[in-house]
């Protein structure tokens, strides 16, 4: 599993950060920090809701 | 095979759509008709943008996509834009009947009702140059108008909306008046910190923002547009340009005889079934929220997501006789102005008390709680993603006031 993150769709609201923050970390330079871009597969479901859940749909899944 | 009507094709109603098809956890997709309607010619928006980037003009109305728009030929609906639902029968015991604008019925297995709200708008017939920002049109017109250069542009109302199209119109270079009838703005559901905080980052960056100023009326000219607004204090504001943001109304008039409870929106039971066979979910729908043991109804993004999903996973329980789940999130919104990131999660009162645990005000980067006796019931941050984002996972854990206040006690 491979997480991208399109930058320019990213408005750092976070959303993935409180679901996975394992991957996802928004910074106090207001940034998103992707920690793992090929997270672990137990992680997949909390990364999946993530995506699903980003209010700029700015995040893919990829297998 | 039955057929269920999703009425309104916004973001809620086509989570809902997507929910009945993919069904849940051991309950299968729904495989009758699903026929959604929309009065609006084209696929609805998403609404976040039409304030933002649409209105900056750096974004086509088109690029203002909700996340199904792209997707909706894989979910199989009939999906009917254009086309008002005008009436709903009461439940038959095996179904109801939906009457449409072109003077057609539906017969229905099941109904997500998701109509959403309608802007409000000020006494007086309509004039040139006053806009609302609800729907893509109303963007388009409002943008056109910012884009001829108006030497002056007043906003009506300092909610969230409001202080928006202000922002964004400041963004422009255009000069800005943002009234609000309250002493301070959103003071009937914030705590009046967070008002005066707004006021103040709307004064920082050039609007003459007027506060418990009311709208006496607006006065029009030879052209029949809009020329200047008359305030309740005597005072006059030279405008071509007036944004009105007060507020909407759910979307229910066409639910009388339907047998539905109505009362500022479908009244719902917690786990949004509104009655026999019907489900409500968006900016429509009230229902009691059992995390906080409070009645609401949200008009954010994300509940409009979440609880479309949920009304589409309902209304299948309820067609195969199961219990539904209760719906209980800690709501949750995001407000773009300026370089500021306004983000709030909760449930707040106007009487909550606010209490600061990072940054100041001063600085225009905080974040606060707010506390009512032993409770949490949001967190506000300015610029404060994670702050925010974390206090929200401890607000769904629990509200209890010392946990959450608890994550921000200093470490060292």
């Amino acid at each position: 599993m491979k997480v991208v993150v399109n930058f320019d769709l990213c408005e750092s609201n976070a959303v993935c950060m409180g679901i996975a923050p394992e991957v996802f970390e928004v910074r106090d330079d207001d940034f998103l920090y992707v920690l793992q871009e090929e997270p672990g597969e137990e992680l997949r479901d909390k990364v999946v809701e993530a995506a699903r859940r980003c209010p700029k749909q700015a995040i893919v899944v990829e297998d | 095979m039955g057929t269920i009507a999703v009425v309104g094709a916004s973001l809620s109603g086509l989570h809902a759509a997507e929910a009945l098809r993919a069904g849940a956890a051991g309950a299968p997709g729904y495989e009758g008709e699903v026929v959604v309607l929309d009065a609006s010619p084209t696929l609805p928006p998403d609404r976040p943008p039409l304030s933002k980037q649409v209105l900056a003009g750096e974004w086509e109305l088109a690029q203002a996509k909700v996340p199904l728009a792209d997707r909706l030929g894989e979910l199989d609906l009939d999906l009917r834009l254009g086309t008002t639902a005008t009436w709903l029968g009461p439940d038959g015991g095996d179904g109801r009947t939906l009457g449409l604008d072109d003077g057609t019925e539906l017969q229905v297995e099941g109904v997500v009702l998701a109509t959403g709200a309608a802007v409000r708008h000020l006494p007086g017939p309509p004039l040139g140059g006053v806009h609302a920002i609800r729907t893509g049109e109303d963007a388009v017109a409002l943008c056109a108008d910012l884009d001829a250069g108006p030497s002056r542009v007043v906003v009506v109302g300092a909610g969230f909306i409001g202080a928006e199209a202000a922002a964004t119109c400041r963004g422009r270079g255009l000069e800005v008046t943002m009234l609000e009838a309250a002493s301070t703005p959103m003071v009937r559901v914030l705590p009046p910190e967070v008002g005066a905080f707004v006021a103040d980052l709307h004064r920082d960056q050039g609007v003459d923002v007027r506060l418990g100023t009311g709208v006496e009326r607006l006065e029009a000219g030879a052209d029949g547009r809009v020329r200047a607004v008359h305030l309740a204090d005597g005072s006059v504001v030279e405008a071509d340009v007036v944004v009105v943001g007060i507020g909407v109304v759910p979307q229910t008039g066409w639910l009388e005889g339907s047998g539905l409870q109505l009362g500022d929106g479908v009244v719902c039971d917690g786990t949004m079934l509104a009655g026999p066979r019907v489900v409500a979910c968006g900016d429509v729908a009230r229902w009691p929220n059992p995390h906080f043991g409070e009645e609401m109804r949200v008009e954010h993004w994300e509940n409009a997501v979440e609880q479309g999903g949920h009304a589409g996973r309902r209304l299948l329980d309820e067609l195969a006789g199961r219990p539904g789940t209760p719906f209980g999130p800690v709501p949750w919104f995001w407000s773009d102005q300026y370089d500021r990131k306004i983000q709030l999660a909760g449930r707040p009162a106007a009487t909550d008390e606010f209490v600061l645990v990072d940054g100041t005000v001063e600085e225009r980067r905080f974040a606060a709680l707010f506390r009512r006796g032993d409770r949490c019931t949001a967190v506000l941050g300015v610029n404060r993603p994670r702050h925010v984002m974390q206090a929200r996972m401890q607000l769904a854990e629990s509200l209890a006031w010392d946990a959450v206040a608890a994550r921000f006690a200093p470490t060292d």
